[in-house]
């Protein structure tokens, strides 16, 4: 299962949020697939695309990113696709579970799950392993201080898991992953 | 026997490593002292804190042997904070890198800014499971660093004065040596590593990709968001503010300022929005003045 031509199917221009992170991973990745992407840091931008990657990084710099440039309504009423991997899937969520995360930011609810941050413990807790899609193709996840997904709401598909962990899900346009399909 | 280069166990760990610094990119990662200013650098956006006792410009004008933290203050912040906590281990000093494993440091820095304890050695960065940033002057000393087991470079800069000309000094060093690698022909390449004094197989993988292997972060006399935009146009991918923002007279903006500055470095517009309100930088110090002995950046082998 390749997630990204999946997703982004028939899409003409995907932007990648750049505003931190891992966002040249995902464009190499795209490259890799013969698909080319823009990158995302002003408001703006966002009327030029019609699908986004959220990438790995900080999810409390980028969402604290996004509120200080008045980004956050514009992201909510974005119509296309969205894929985010690991901290792009804390931000989607719609809750991220706070008395672990004691300075946790807003996330912007557009995905039905809950989710912990750190969910596995810290760097030399991070593994690499195989997780295994729905259709029953395998691919290498790597888990960078991945959260971890603890609730699933009723319009939320799980897409892949890990062992019996999910580990990607779908709510409609929108995908999250905990790991990275972009490092490898 | 495989060589760790050949092993996968090994080169998979890596991957892990790499892949954290690469998260890191387009960020800002600041030094602090306690809980408190931890606190604070997470909320003006920092993707990661450093956590040490003394800041270098402290470190400076205290002087005396300065060692690894004591792991007390460093799992405070780790309570404290939930973003990546960085700590320092001193040149050679593996044991003081064990603790800082053992307490599940996300990153040790092997660092200049502390008193190294091997004049010939740096630790073998292979042997851990956490990753390791190292600080370099030129691309010989950055590819030593890789050759140790490093997952991310960066300069060194002058710690603790508040002045960017070494900084700048070093990453131009240092990308002037990829650009002339990638143009040599490859039987020249050997001839360049030896002169470097830079391990074969790196020099051979950073011709290829013109750039470095791992990523390549700024550090030492960052305190503006104009200096932070400097290292990033020269081809810092993050910048490393130490004493830059908790040395000066109003940290919160000044950090929250550097945090954009990162991420919106090519914008002079955005870069004059965000300076516009800040207070005054740190006072700093001119590094032409200092001798040889007490610039931290000669330290390292």
């Amino acid at each position: 299962m390749d997630i990204y031509r999946d997703l982004f199917a028939g899409v003409e221009t995907i932007g990648i949020l750049a505003l931190q992170g891992d966002f040249e991973l995902h464009e190499e990745a795209l490259g890799d697939r013969g698909l080319s992407a823009v990158r995302v840091r002003r408001v703006s931008e966002l009327t030029e695309i019609d699908g986004l990657i959220i990438p790995g990084g900080e999810s409390t710099t980028m969402t604290r990113l996004i509120d200080k440039i008045g980004m956050r309504d514009p992201l909510l009423n974005f119509s296309g696709p969205i894929l985010g991997t690991c901290a792009g899937l804390i931000m989607l969520s719609k809750e991220i579970e706070e008395d672990r995360d004691r300075h946790g930011v807003e996330p912007l609810g557009m995905l039905d799950v809950v989710v912990r941050r750190n969910g596995f413990g810290t760097q030399i807790d991070s593994f690499a392993d195989n997780v295994k899609w729905n259709d029953g193709t395998t691919n290498e996840g790597v888990f960078i201080r991945a959260p971890r997904i603890l609730e699933i709401g009723n319009d939320v598909e799980v897409i892949a898991r890990w062992n019996d962990e999910p580990v990607a899900v779908r709510q409609g346009d929108i995908v999250g992953l905990t790991y990275h399909p972009e490092v490898g | 026997m495989t060589s760790r280069w050949t092993d996968e166990k090994i080169q998979e760990r890596m991957k892990l490593k790499i892949g954290l610094a690469e998260m890191l990119k387009g960020g800002c990662i600041m030094d602090v002292t306690n809980a408190e200013q931890a606190k604070v650098a997470e909320e003006a956006g920092a993707v990661a804190v450093m956590a040490l006792e003394r800041i270098p410009a402290d470190i400076r004008s205290d002087g005396g042997i300065a060692r690894a933290s004591q792991p007390k203050m460093i799992k405070e912040i780790q309570d404290t904070v939930s973003i990546p906590v960085m700590a320092k281990c001193r040149i050679g000093h593996f044991a003081e890198a064990q603790i800082l494993e053992a307490m599940g440091v996300d990153f040790v820095d092997e660092s200049e800014v502390l008193t190294p304890a091997d004049e010939k050695n740096h630790v073998d960065k292979y042997d851990f499971n956490v990753p390791f940033v190292c600080g370099c002057r030129n691309l010989g000393e950055a590819l030593r660093r890789i050759g140790e087991g490093a997952a991310m470079i960066r300069t060194k800069g002058e710690a603790g004065s508040g002045n960017i000309v070494e900084a700048v000094r070093h990453m131009r060093q240092v990308q002037e040596e990829i650009r002339k690698l990638t143009v040599l022909r490859e039987d020249e390449l050997m001839a360049e590593a030896k002169n470097m004094g830079a391990p074969y197989h790196i020099v051979l993988e950073t011709a290829k990709l013109g750039k470095l292997p791992v990523p390549n972060f700024a550090a030492g006399g960052i305190a503006t968001p104009a200096d932070a935009s400097l290292m990033m146009q020269l081809g810092a991918e993050t910048c490393f503010v130490g004493s830059g923002i908790f040395k000066s007279n109003d940290p919160k903006p000044r950090a929250e300022a550097i945090v954009q500055a990162v991420t919106y470095y090519d914008d002079p517009a955005k870069l004059l929005e965000i300076s516009m309100e800040l207070g005054e930088a740190m006072e700093g110090i001119d590094v032409a003045g200092l001798p040889e002995s007490e610039k931290l950046s000669s330290r390292g082998w």
